[in-house]
């Protein structure tokens, strides 16, 4: 503010703070900081007022005390005695699994779906045009609902395939399709088995030295050699010797009706699966019209230009339009992913333990630390999404460099 | 060679034949869209399979449905074994869905009524080609549904109305001595105009009066509608004053903005309905409390606002810099350059946009269930389902929600293609 | 008032803003209702009826209140409270009290900073199964799906039970009662578990409630009482007295029926006076009017009248007295004397 008392101080009126361009963004800006202020200021002391009439306090050791509760689906180690941070910790991990499974199959009906869009059958075009429509303008928590609904109520129960003569029967003994969920076998690994997994890794690792090598031979050498059956055959034949010669390291366990539910293999809970297919086909709906968008994008003259140089359709698909199609679908593709992981909150509505039913749900409740719950809740997702943003933002300023 | 050698010489064009049958009509279009390839035949003939199991489960299901049952055992006893629909539930429930279950009956033509003044009101905001003098009745239309929803003596929106037409008269008589001074001097006018409204309107309670109904008492899907709409139309203006403030280059103002937005659109709205439920309390002077319909709509409003924000912010970016340029060549201030010239320019463009905002807000309003308010969601999933006579109905139920949120949904984004359509052929 | 009703109006919808203050009392008289917090819908202890009117036997406690306080039994407003919201509700003063069969624990007394002002009801945790699982008792669950209501006290009690007899259980979690009968209903559970009061309300909205028993185990000891926020004594007082009348008033043989002609003639007995604000001044020193109790009591009858009513026997929840009984009768319910 030199210029302020330099040459016309004299001069200087109040109204010109308000008036004179020069001064006025100032001054908005201090009655803004100064309204801001007192906005936090007002808020503060009413927490501070209410707290103290209430004879409550902001306080973080309640993450350490035991939770008391039980937790149906927990990824790592958790029991009734262990902390509410435990507790968090494993909604967080439920939260990250059904996002990240959300995401990846979302994206496998999105791309699948946006292409049958264009497809030239009239049909498939319709139906999927249908399918886009209905889902998107359909609240997905009532998805998830009827989902969870019409899974509880059309599969059998877990009684039912009970007796001489059930009313249902497990696929090949190995799995049960129930009204509480799915159960599949599951791989238990013995001593050996790592040698197993080593081999499995090698040969994956193989199979793309080969392609490489084979992708050299051909432009180096121009002799083609053979991909998909020595790909196929890396991949079985080590792993399937290995195994047997370690002695079948790696056995299945089964699950078997025992009590009131199956025992063992592994079991997803019809909240999971609820939650995950409805966030899943909910999305794909927003995701396959972004693919449609990003191939309708790339100039039709990009095609015939790939046609008339003889590549057959898939080929064009693959090498002429997806590439450039990408750089337009997968800004918006990355901001679906982080609608998904942020609808994935209304694991609440069917009984998902994800960090909002734990942390922001019992662990609230039975602790009555609503403010500090709800903080750290909100905290988490926003650390998720400006991951996701970070993320995008690194992609988006790739895809730029690589325009000019 | 002579004429005489040559056996035949065609000397006028042969007629035009139609073409074989595989390369015209309906045969051609068959075999073009339908079975152009052995993989296209194969999906073909899946999809009509699947489509054929579809029709053949839901048509008898549809047909047979029982319209008049009063519970579920006694609409199966109808049925006897036979598949069909228990639409009963939707008559019998009619109004518990459509308006809650506290909601006074004799009243429910009022809702009914706000709802098809919205349509009319709001179709001179959509379509341009109606006379502009008809926005005079959008403008109207907040205060008639506010007194018909709620009721209460029509004095009360009379009172807020006549506040914010006081303000803009005062804001006028002043504006030539700067944006700024005639903003505050017309915000004050409203504000004692309200204050001594709130006398008048509160010494004649009975002036005009429908029954009042207390917001507790809002449910079903027009809570939904209500949320949608009021939220919808409060943050636009919140979201357009919000992407100014980012573009702004006044870092404060900038700054506090971006934080705004991120923020918001960084967390889940469940989270901020949590706020609303269990944590605003906290921040409230000591003894006041909202209820909660409006706590949530003042959390929804902010979520929105965010959202438009960031449309605003696009439609704002992608006008040329020349505008800018001009009208601050013809010597326009801010205030002026932004509401004359950049501002009608850059909502136009942003329109679809917030369109697209509005749907997404609208299919929102249903995690209010979550919380245990009673919309349309929550009406189905406690009530409703958990009523004796209608325990494990699902389809009937889930369908017709279904149906209410794609009708509106789908209507709102035609609109916004069509007007993309449109906007794209102005710009040609 | 009025003003300020306005005043919500101008944000949409009603803001009441109370005056800030300690004294509930003079609140609720300003206002003119009472606000109550109950749950979302339990029959028998609280559920809006067909009429959209609120019924049962813990909106009877708010009736009672408001009687006594307002002298008017309608004068309620009635929150339904989830197990999540309802301590937010009451400590931000949404509500001024909460009769949601909330159980006293001393957690919730000291740490939460409620005050449990008495019981209405003693209640314990119980499990109800389908009659076609065959089970009876609760130690041969090891290993069954449990729906439970996440936030309340039967959750914790739940893996307190399954630990100690070092059984496993799979849970699952549900928000409300109404979603518990559904997942239950549906078989998404073997069983269900809540206050066994809550078990014999839900089952008696069953088609057939014949066909689910209620396991004989109790699990643990739930009292269930109003409760107010700390901070307003005077405000305690009077719920916890107006419960104390109650269920005197049950001992004493003052019924709805009978109070109108005592509180007229006056009885031979002291207390009974007392209670009806003919003798001594109670009713003043608690700060409200001498007959205070009688609007209280004939808001809905005494406590017997009101359990009868609601969840009685005859009713389709069908509780027997049990510990909710006078304690002459062998009963815990023993009020202090009115003196």
């Amino acid at each position: 503010m030199s210029s302020l008392s330099a040459s016309r101080a004299d001069s200087f009126k109040l109204s010109q703070l308000f008036n004179d361009t020069r001064y006025r963004s100032y001054t908005f800006q201090f009655i803004a900081l100064l309204l801001l202020i007192m906005l936090f200021a007002y808020l503060g002391s009413n927490l501070v007022q209410n707290l103290r009439d209430a004879g409550l306090n902001i306080s973080y050791q309640f993450l350490g005390e035991p939770a008391g509760y039980d937790i149906n689906q927990r990824l790592i180690e958790y029991d009734s005695q262990s902390s509410h941070l435990r507790a968090s910790v494993v909604g967080v991990l439920n939260t990250l699994l059904v996002a990240v499974l959300g995401c990846i199959l979302a994206t496998i009906i999105g791309v699948v779906v946006g292409i049958l869009r264009l497809s030239k059958n009239w049909l498939i075009r319709k139906i999927m045009a249908v399918y886009v429509e209905i889902f998107r303008n359909v609240p997905v928590l009532i998805w998830i609902l009827i989902i969870l609904s019409v899974f509880t109520a059309i599969l059998p129960q877990p009684r039912d395939f009970r007796g001489e003569n059930p009313d249902a029967s497990m696929l090949w003994d190995a799995f049960a399709f129930t009204g509480r969920g799915f159960y599949f076998p599951k791989p238990i690994f013995e001593a050996g088995s790592g040698i197993v997994i080593a081999t499995f890794i090698a040969s994956i690792i193989g199979i793309f030295v080969y392609r490489a090598y084979a992708r050299k031979q051909l432009y180096e050498a121009g002799r083609l050699l053979p991909i998909f059956w020595p790909s196929v055959g890396l991949f079985f034949v080590p792993v399937i010797v290995m195994f047997f010669i370690m002695g079948q390291p790696i056995v299945m366990d089964y699950p078997s009706l025992q009590g009131f539910n199956f025992q063992g293999g592994i079991f997803a809970r019809n909240s999971f699966i609820s939650l995950w297919f409805a966030l899943s086909i909910y999305t794909a709906a927003f995701i396959a019209e972004n693919v449609r968008a990003g191939i309708l994008a790339v100039s039709k003259g990009q095609t015939e230009a790939a046609a008339s140089l003889g590549l057959r359709p898939g080929r064009i698909m693959n090498l002429v339009v997806l590439p450039q199609a990408l750089r337009i679908i997968i800004p918006p593709l990355i901001s679906q992913y982080l609608n998904l992981t942020k609808n994935s909150s209304l694991a609440i509505a069917v009984g998902y333990m994800d960090v909002t039913g734990t942390l922001g749900g019992i662990t609230l409740n039975q602790t009555g630390r609503a403010i500090e719950s709800v903080l750290l809740l909100m905290l988490f997702y926003l650390a998720i999404s400006l991951a996701i943003s970070a993320v995008m933002n690194v992609y988006n300023n790739a895809v730029k460099l690589k325009e000019r | 060679m002579s004429k005489s050698e040559l056996a035949f010489v065609r000397h006028e064009i042969l007629p035009e034949q139609t073409p074989p049958i595989t390369d015209a009509g309906i045969v051609k279009w068959l075999r073009d869209n339908l079975f152009p390839g052995p993989i296209n035949t194969i999906l073909t003939l899946v999809a009509i399979y699947f489509l054929f199991k579809l029709l053949s489960g839901a048509m008898p299901w549809f047909w047979n449905g029982v319209w008049t049952a009063s519970s579920l055992s006694e609409c199966r006893e109808i049925l006897n074994g036979a598949t069909g629909g228990c639409f009963s539930v939707l008559t019998e429930r009619w109004n518990q869905l459509l308006f809650g279950f506290k909601y006074p009956s004799e009243a429910y033509w009022r809702p009914t009524l706000a709802f098809v003044l919205l349509l009319v009101s709001i179709a001179p905001v959509l379509f341009s080609m109606l006379p502009r003098k008809l926005l005079i009745l959008t403008v109207l239309y907040p205060f008639v549904a506010f007194w018909l929803i709620w009721g209460g003596t029509i004095l009360t929106p009379l009172m807020i109305l006549l506040g914010f037409v006081a303000g803009y008269v005062a804001f006028r008589r002043v504006e030539a001595k700067g944006f700024g001074t005639a903003a505050l001097l017309g915000i004050a006018v409203t504000v004692v105009f309200w204050w001594l409204g709130g006398y008048i309107s509160s010494a004649a309670p009975n002036v005009v009066a429908l029954t009042p109904v207390p917001s507790r008492d809002m449910g079903g899907f027009m809570l939904n509608m209500i949320l949608g709409t009021v939220c919808v139309s409060l943050s636009l203006p919140f979201g357009v004053l919000l992407a100014l403030g980012r573009q702004s280059n006044m870092p404060i103002i900038k700054w506090m903005c971006v934080i705004f937005i991120e923020f918001i659109r960084g967390v889940p709205l469940i989270t901020l309905l949590f706020v609303a439920n269990v944590v605003l309390a906290y921040f409230l002077p000591p003894g006041t409390s909202f209820d909660l319909i409006l706590r949530v709509i003042i959390m929804i409003t902010m979520f929105a606002s965010a959202y438009i924000a960031e449309v605003v912010r696009g439609g704002l970016a992608a006008l040329p810099s020349g505008q800018y340029e001009a009208a601050n060549s013809l010597g326009l201030d801010y205030a002026q350059s932004m509401r004359l010239i950049i501002l009608p320019q850059a909502l136009k463009i942003s329109i679809p946009g917030i369109v697209n905002v509005a749907v997404g807000l609208f299919k929102d309003t249903t995690l209010v269930s979550v919380i245990s308010m009673f919309d349309l969601v929550g009406m189905i999933r406690g009530p409703i389902l958990a009523s004796t006579e209608w325990n494990g109905i699902y389809w009937e139920l889930w369908g017709f929600a279904v149906v209410l949120f794609f009708i509106v949904c789908y209507s709102i984004s035609q609109y916004s293609q069509w007007l993309e359509h449109q906007l794209q052929r102005d710009h040609r | 008032m009025k003003k300020t009703v306005f005043l919500g109006a101008l944000t949409v919808a009603g803001l009441t803003a109370g005056v800030a203050g300690a004294a509930t009392l003079d609140d609720v008289k300003a206002r003119g209702k009472l606000n109550c917090g109950v749950t979302t819908g339990l029959v028998g202890f609280a559920a809006p009826d067909a009429n959209g009117e609120w019924q049962g036997f813990d909106v009877a406690v708010c009736r009672a209140v408001a009687a006594a306080t307002l002298g008017d039994p309608s004068a309620v407003e009635f929150v339904p409270t989830t197990g999540k919201t309802r301590f937010t509700a009451l400590a931000s003063g949404e509500v001024d009290m909460l009769a949601r069969n909330t159980t006293w624990t001393l957690s919730r007394d000291v740490d939460l900073k409620n005050e449990f002002v008495g019981i209405n009801y003693y209640d314990g945790q119980g499990f109800m199964v389908p009659k076609a699982l065959g089970v009876s008792s609760a130690k041969e669950l090891n290993g069954a799906t449990v729906c439970i209501q996440t936030g309340t006290t039967t959750e914790l009690n739940l893996a307190d039970f399954f630990r100690a007899n070092d059984m496993e259980y799979e849970p699952v979690p549900i928000e409300t009662n109404a979603e518990g009968q559904q997942q239950y209903l549906a078989g998404s559970c073997d069983t269900y578990t809540t206050d066994s009061s809550g078990l014999a309300a839900t089952r008696a909205t069953f088609e057939n409630p014949t066909e689910h028993v209620i396991l004989p185990e109790i699990i643990s000891k739930e009292p269930l009482g109003p409760l107010v926020r700390h901070g307003d004594p005077e405000w305690g007082d009077i719920v916890r007295w107006t419960l104390n009348s109650l269920i005197a008033a049950e001992e004493y043989g003052i019924t709805s029926a009978n109070i109108q002609d005592m509180a007229a003639n006056g009885t031979d007995n002291p207390e009974v006076n007392r209670i009806l604000g003919t003798e001594g001044n109670l009713g003043e020193m608690l700060g409200l009017e001498n007959d205070w109790a009688v609007n209280a009591i004939m808001a809905g009858g005494n406590y017997g009248e009101l359990f009868e009513k609601h969840i009685g026997e005859n009713t389709p929840v069908g509780l027997a007295r049990g510990l909710n009984a006078q304690w002459k009768d062998g009963g815990l319910l023993y009020s202090p004397p009115f003196r």
